[in-house]
């Protein structure tokens, strides 16, 4: 064969090897937490409360953490999110205010989920004394994913064609009704996608709720925001590196590593089919 | 006319406040990253009223709660977070650039469709479950090829945050790649190069720099993350060469010792000077890697 295509070959070769792997490692990875986790996931251990010095029981009160956690996050993450985006791509225009507002976007994105966590823990749970809460660990949160909510929206908003606003605005219609009516409609599947996503990455999110949000042991289904809680992604750090008994709970920890991983895939999941339906429905 | 006025009037003020309300909401960012570093700055600032700044950058014990002498140098634990993230993007680069070139230019269509979405679920992994099997999988096997006495090590985190990375180089590098114009790859095949020789010559040339940004955003992410090290390095504070051996980096340090910590003390006020050091590199790097892709887009147009 021609040395030129062998070498291609050869080359291309590599490349799928290194694909594939790493695709490997995924599946691999997932498989250990199936085939370990499977065992322990039943009625009990998702709607009952940790028992017998956490080695017996289920994860419901994690569960229902988690969920409280997320809705706090996206309640404050969705409307200032969408909002920011709103004014970025149909009011402000370029310039200076724009780029400064462009580089805090990047650098909110940017700062690690462990500084997000220190400084939740020092304004919010210690200076506002909001104490170790929901509402301490869903603002930490909300300033976490709000890079995520910003860049969705508005990728979406700008994917609308200008002919639909100058269409409306020629009717007579105010900015604010063209926005409402002729714009965000349209930008709704890629808004709700960045929010689906957001709420996911907040699911996952340990650093910062261990310093703001969650105990380790914790029970009791909180009824107030200024409740503390346990959270998925917490209790399985916790369980896998300071529970007195770890090799005991270790299949406790397959299981919730297992639910944690189901919501937050799926969610994910959701998020990539409604992009590319959403993509391949439109018509413009 | 007057009820026309008044309505008129009265959306205009409609239109207004939204305006405003709009624009309130967008600087919400900018100053949520004031806040963010001048709190950090405040909170960090009290540390240097006792602790110089030679000794906290030049220290090589980080021993905050001793009882006979704290000492709060953070060399060890630059270097175990330097250490850590070397060992990530000494694997993540060469395989998520080879990746990316495999997505963007070699996979037939319908396989990168398939291999985008499995790409995305790699990142959407959190950092806790990655943790998680570093410490009960991924040591096991790292110990059973090399023999290694301590069970949780640099290599270990490193590889685990290696996987991690993956995802933000892929998808950044095949984002660099795939916007190359088609006409570069024409022009290249015209002249009778290979579809290889095109990719070498001709496309990672003109995506060099955008590969360089998903590097450099690798760096930040592999410096900034923190669940997955910290279960995965075994988190001893000491500078040793040896891979094999037990380290810590910034962001473990902070993560295992801010619950402990007594608020106002000097330890408190040392973990804020340390999450500023934390933040000063991560924005180096996110900065760079800004910097390089705005240079990129002028020199394209």
């Amino acid at each position: 064969m021609n040395p030129k295509l062998l070498k291609q070959r050869i080359y291309f070769q590599v490349f799928r090897i290194a694909t594939a792997s790493v695709i490997f490692f995924l599946f691999l990875m997932i498989w250990t937490f199936i085939s370990n986790g499977i065992g322990v996931i039943n009625w009990t251990f998702l709607t009952d409360v940790p028992r017998e010095g956490m080695t017996a029981g289920g994860i419901f009160p994690a569960i229902v953490g988690t969920i409280y956690l997320t809705l706090g996050t996206i309640a404050l993450a969705l409307p200032v999110g969408v909002a920011s985006a709103i004014y970025l791509v149909e009011y402000a225009r370029e310039g200076r205010f724009v780029r400064i507002i462009n580089s805090a976007i990047t650098n909110l994105a940017g700062v690690p989920s462990i500084i997000h966590g220190l400084f939740g823990y020092g304004l919010f749970v210690i200076f506002l004394n909001f104490g170790t809460s929901i509402l301490s660990g869903s603002l930490a949160l909300f300033l976490l994913v709000l890079p995520v909510v910003i860049s969705a929206s508005r990728e979406a908003l700008l994917s609308v064609p200008k002919s639909f606003r100058e269409g409306s605005l020629a009717l007579g219609a105010t900015k604010w009704q063209t926005i409402r009516h002729n714009v965000l409609p349209y930008a709704s599947p890629g808004v709700l996608t960045g929010a689906i996503l957001a709420v996911a990455r907040a699911a996952g999110e340990t650093a910062p709720i261990i310093l703001t949000a969650t105990f380790f042991y914790r029970p009791t289904i909180p009824n107030s925001p200024l409740d503390g809680t346990m959270a998925l992604a917490s209790h399985i750090y916790y369980m896998s590196t300071q529970h007195p008994n770890i090799a005991q709970v270790r299949p406790l920890v397959y299981g919730s590593v297992l639910v944690l991983l189901g919501i937050v895939l799926s969610l994910n999941f959701i998020a990539i089919i409604i992009r590319t339906r959403h993509r391949r429905r439109k018509k413009w | 006319m007057d009820k026309d006025a008044h309505e008129r009037r009265n959306l205009n003020l409609k239109e207004f406040l939204i305006e405003k309300l709009l624009f309130f909401s967008a600087t919400i960012s900018i100053l949520v990253v004031i806040l963010i570093f001048i709190y950090l700055l405040s909170q960090g600032a009290p540390a240097f009223s006792e602790i110089s700044i030679v000794e906290f950058l030049t220290g090589k014990n980080w021993q905050p709660t001793s009882v006979v002498k704290p000492e709060f140098g953070t060399v060890p634990l630059l270097y175990g977070t330097m250490l850590v993230t070397f060992i990530a993007m000494t694997i993540s680069v060469p395989i998520g650039v080879m990746i990316a070139i495999y997505i963007g230019e070699v996979a037939h269509p319908i396989e990168k469709e398939i291999l985008k979405p499995i790409i995305e679920l790699l990142a959407g992994v959190p950092s806790v479950v990655y943790g998680f099997f570093a410490l009960v999988t991924l040591a096991t096997w790292i110990q059973q090829l090399t023999g290694t006495t301590s069970r949780l090590n640099a290599l270990n985190g490193g590889v685990i945050l290696a996987i991690m990375v993956i995802p933000t180089i892929v998808s950044l590098a095949e984002d660099a790649i795939t916007s190359v114009p088609k006409e570069y790859r024409e022009a290249s095949t015209a002249l009778g190069a290979s579809k290889w020789e095109t990719i070498r010559n001709v496309v990672l040339p003109s995506s060099a720099p955008g590969i360089l940004a998903a590097i450099l955003l690798g760096f930040g992410r592999a410096i900034g993350e923190t669940m997955a090290v910290l279960m995965a390095t075994g988190n001893a504070a000491i500078i040793n060469l040896n891979i094999l051996d037990s380290t810590r980096t910034i962001t473990a340090t902070i993560a295992i010792e801010t619950p402990e910590v007594a608020f106002g003390s000097l330890h408190y006020h040392a973990l804020f000077a340390l999450a500023i050091l934390l933040f000063v590199i991560t924005f180096a790097f996110n900065y760079l890697a800004s910097t390089v892709m705005k240079r990129l887009g002028r020199t394209r147009r």
